[in-house]
């Protein structure tokens, strides 16, 4: 299961899949953020709240949890790095020996909230998820939620590398103490961030109070759940927008605002008309996933492969790789491809030809 | 590789369990089971002994010398029980997870985080600091020095000397850790599904790789000249007999069959091994001619625990579904 298979012709048996379909497996939320941003408060709130569910979390530092919640586990955030066949990369063994505990504790919580430190690289924490069998096996990732402040994002995002990391590996982002900005510096951080991310769902809130079906059980590592990869606009809700008369048709309703490119981190996109051919498609990805993986935060694709009635799916995390055929294409659906790349140091034009070079 | 024909099965007496069972031991005699639900129980069905040994936690893992049983809980805390089912306290961690445990000849080890306990059979205890998390604890055999698996290696630490641990380093997760009964060869299960050892005499590495999985249950023969794991679909059984070990020799394969080995345990006499498997069979294992007998039929769940009474006469295992069952040879 390292790197994707080729695919087989259509009617034959499924690829087997990292995917975790099982309904029973516990679903477990990534929080990320810089200290300070609204970590603790967010935790709090989904502890508190009367939603009937109960979590373990495993955290870094004892004493921040407000609540008295037995499920509580200290972490080391101890990383090794693995070296299994022809995937390199880094884990969080930690985390591997915490849910082999917790699951001794099966049936006694819903779902898993990992807390990690400030600066923190989510991309161990994720590909723990993909590398242990048992793990695989008792717990799928639901989703990497960073929560930023917007106050001090911007002077974050110049000073910690770790900050851009979150951002751009993030889901969910929770721009936190929109209270404590004006409407215009507002815009400001928001461009900034869809500079890192133009994917994620970005939610404004104040004191983090994001609703929370907004930050958990969000399946967005679901393969069945990739339907489309677009970048999200820019929601521009202050009095300002409504006052020009704008439809919402289309991207990009700028308002004057500067339109980012970040200094480093680059998201590529390509998209593809027609089929492609999964003789050329699969090593490539493949290939671009091993040697460029370290740079490769995250990808993510649909692919129409010739003579393939269904859909293939994938998403990585730096090597790792996970892909399925996930449903058929819809009569009305126009067939083509996209996909996504969120890294640094890419050659964005020989990826995109690259992938271009798969057509059928 | 069909089910093996000849069968045991109608000499195992259920034993109530309720719970996952983490380590089944014998205590005096006494068939034991340690259950993620905290609690130990004692004794056979319908006379069982109930003891919380963890009442507002889960048993991590568990030890046992044959006559009393180690347990770590998520509660932090390190406790002993008796046949008799009387309880002590060995420490209290205040939370922190118990990762590690060992016992040998009177004396208890446990490791919280990074931090390793020893305790000889005197009382008086020191610890240690490992250089990153310890997963896995042995007391060797000879002597009162004790191996501790964390990233990167295991550190070889005399609690009584005042000299600084030495380091055996080999890149990667260690899990748990496990002497040769004669204390030549040092053995540790790797996150990277393979096994790692050293000679101890000279730090000679040694690689057992090939594992489609972990392999967590080790188990060395009465002899030691054999060293029977899991991991595989089959018992995987390394030589240790001669000088060089394993090294550059193929292992034996027992107990072939479509379902993943998850408990391993020699006979306490006899060049036989006990399997169990993720499906919940249990089989027996003759080393010389391969020949099977049946114990447990599957179906209840994947065996978590396997244990040999002192003699060899009996069995006792557990599933993670919270069946158990004990095995009492015909004479």
């Amino acid at each position: 299961m390292l790197g994707l298979a080729r695919p087989h012709p259509p009617g034959a048996k499924r690829l087997t899949a990292m995917t975790d379909a099982a309904p029973e497996k516990i679903p477990v939320t990534v929080l990320t953020g810089y200290l300070g941003a609204g970590k603790t408060t967010l935790l709090n709130r989904i502890l508190s709240e009367p939603h009937g569910r109960k979590y373990a979390v495993i955290v870094n530092e004892f004493g921040e949890i407000g609540i008295d919640n037995e499920l509580v586990v200290g972490a080391d955030e101890e990383v090794f790095e693995m070296n299994n066949g022809c995937i390199c990369c880094t884990v969080r063994g930690d985390l591997i020996r915490i849910i082999e505990g917790l699951m001794k504790r099966k049936g006694k919580f819903d779902a898993i909230i990992v807390e990690t430190t400030g600066l923190a690289d989510p991309a161990p924490v994720a590909q723990t998820f993909f590398v242990d069998e048992d793990v695989r096996a008792a717990a799928r990732l639901d989703a990497v939620v960073t929560i930023a402040d917007a106050k001090w994002l911007a002077q974050r995002l110049r000073d910690a590398p770790e900050a851009k990391n979150q951002i751009a590996f993030a889901d969910v982002i929770v721009l936190n103490k929109t209270d404590l900005v004006t409407p215009a510096e507002l815009r400001e951080v928001e461009a900034r961030i869809r500079a890192i991310n133009p994917y994620a769902t970005l939610h404004r809130a104040q004191k983090c109070d994001v609703a929370i079906a907004d930050v958990l059980e969000r399946r967005a590592f679901d393969l069945d759940r990739i339907l489309d990869i677009e970048p999200a606009f820019l929601t521009v809700d202050d009095h300002d927008h409504h006052d020009h008369g704008h439809g919402h048709g289309h991207h990009h309703h700028h308002h004057g605002l500067k339109h980012y490119h970040d200094e480093d981190m680059q998201s590529i996109s390509a998209r593809l008309e027609g089929d492609v051919d999964p003789n050329k498609f699969m090593p490539w990805i493949n290939q671009l996933t091993q040697e460029q993986g370290p740079n490769i935060l995250r990808c993510k694709g649909i692919v129409a492969f010739k003579d393939d009635p269904k859909r293939f799916v994938f998403q990585g995390v730096h090597m790792m790789l996970d892909g399925e055929p996930q449903r058929d294409w819809k009569p009305e659906e126009k067939r083509e491809s996209k996909v996504v790349f969120i890294g640094r140091d890419l050659d964005e034009d020989e990826i995109r030809e690259g992938f271009l070079a798969c057509a059928a | 590789m069909t089910e093996p024909t000849s069968s045991l099965t109608q000499h195992v007496r259920p034993l109530p369990a309720g719970a996952h069972v983490v380590r089944a031991a014998f205590l005096h005699g006494e068939p034991a089971l340690a259950l993620a639900d905290g609690a130990v129980l004692i004794g056979e069905a319908g006379a069982q002994k109930r003891v919380a040994a963890h009442p507002d936690g889960a048993i991590l893992l568990a030890r046992s010398d044959g006559k009393r049983l180690l347990t770590g809980g998520d509660d932090g805390r390190v406790v002993t029980i008796e046949a008799d089912g009387s309880l002590q306290e060995i420490a209290d961690e205040k939370g922190r997870w118990i990762d590690a445990l060992a016992m040998r000849g009177g004396a208890i080890a446990w490791a919280a985080g990074r931090r390793a306990h020893a305790r000889d059979n005197a009382g008086a205890e020191k610890s240690f600091e490992a250089p990153t998390t310890v997963r896995g604890l042995c007391l060797l055999p000879k002597g009162y020095r004790l191996a501790l698996a964390h990233y990167n290696g295991v550190s070889l630490w005399f609690p009584n000397a005042a000299a600084e641990p030495s380091a055996l380093e080999w890149k990667g997760s260690h899990l748990d850790a496990t002497a040769s009964p004669d204390g030549r060869f040092l053995v540790t299960s790797m996150q990277e599904n393979s096994l790692h050892g050293w000679r101890l005499a000279d730090s000679r590495n040694m690689r057992m790789t090939g594992y489609p999985g972990k392999t967590r249950s080790l188990s060395w023969s009465h002899d030691g000249h054999w060293l029977a794991t899991s991991g595989a679909d089959a018992c995987i059984v390394w030589p240790f007999r001669d000088k060089d070990g394993p090294m550059g020799k193929a292992p034996r394969e027992c107990g072939v069959r479509a379902a993943r080995v998850t408990q391993v345990a020699f006979h306490p006499r006899a060049l036989v091994v006990a399997i169990g498997y993720a499906d919940g069979l249990v089989l027996l294992c003759r080393l010389g001619d391969a020949a099977e007998i049946l114990v447990r039929a599957p179906g209840e769940g994947a065996i978590s625990a396997l244990v040999w009474d002192a003699s060899g006469a009996r069995l006792a295992f557990g599933h993670e579904t919270g069946a158990a069952g004990l095995l009492t040879l015909p004479a």
